[in-house]
């Protein structure tokens, strides 16, 4: 049951709290000197392949990743 | 109980090549914390497994909390790919709770608060050190122990103040011209972290 006390202004617009702190958390990598802004944006890069079967083989891997350009 | 299975099929083949081994008990790796009752109606259940360790019987546990308030508070401190501080004393620490700035001194009340995007500093005799953090939450103990768990927190000093104004103007501009609720919130949200970035540099 949703509470009809005051929310935050984020979760009013439909975002959950992990959205609102990883955008918090991104902006603050952002803004940091180098070379501590290269750290720790590298720390926080994901990417993964994928691979679909086919005929009890594995077809060739896609590479997918969240940060542009890798 | 099943990744304990490759253990005890190991053990019973160790078991028969050496004729010693016959003699030893199968519970004997169970640490006596576990609860006595437990483990004597668990073995009448499930006579050939291994009663399941539990989180208590990996962790220590949380020192009681003294009758006296202790001089000093003990702080974790928390994030995702790093232990800032782990069981450090300290004199106190001020925390950006959502509510406002909050300083937690030993034998504080038992509180569970939010964090908002702002300083941290943790005082520890004339020795400040200032954090800044994004968000997170804080957990005060009845012990005079501090969780504080943050998604990013850095030196206040690693901050560039010139990145902090292009953020700050970027995201007003985008505040006036947001459509959508969402972007009206990611754009509240980006004013927000940058002014609170911007006021720890100068204030």
């Amino acid at each position: 049951m949703a509470s009809s006390a005051a929310v935050p202004f984020w979760r009013a617009a439909g975002m959950t709290y992990i959205t609102y702190s990883n955008i918090c958390a991104n902006l603050v990598r952002n803004c940091l000197k180098e070379p501590f802004k290269a750290e720790a944006l590298s720390r926080e890069k994901v990417h993964f392949s994928i691979s679909k079967w086919a005929d009890g083989k594995p077809e060739k891997p896609i590479l997918r990743s969240d940060t542009p350009g890798v | 109980m099943f990744r304990q299975a490759s253990r005890l099929l190991s053990r019973s083949v160790a078991a028969g090549s050496s004729k010693s081994a016959t003699a030893r008990a199968f519970s004997t790796e169970v640490p006596s914390t576990i609860d006595s009752t437990f483990v004597e109606s668990w073995k009448k259940v499930a006579p050939n497994m291994d009663p399941p360790q539990t989180p208590s019987s990996f962790m220590k546990p949380r020192p009681s909390t003294a009758s006296s308030i202790p001089t000093k508070l003990t702080v974790n401190f928390v994030l995702p790919y790093a232990s800032e501080l782990s069981g450090k004393e300290v004199d106190m620490v001020i925390i950006p709770a959502t509510t406002g700035q909050m300083g937690v001194l030993p034998g504080h009340v038992p509180t569970i608060a939010e964090l908002k995007p702002g300083i941290m500093s943790v005082h520890e005799g004339t020795d400040v050190k200032k954090y800044f953090v994004s968000s997170g939450f804080a957990f005060l103990h009845a012990n005079s122990v501090a969780d504080i768990i943050a998604v990013e927190a850095v030196p206040l000093e690693n901050i560039d103040p010139s990145q902090v104004q292009k953020g700050l103007s970027e995201f007003t501009q985008k505040l006036a011209s947001a459509a959508t609720d969402l972007e009206k919130a990611e754009a509240q949200i980006g004013v927000e972290v940058h002014s609170a970035m911007n006021a720890a540099l100068t204030g």
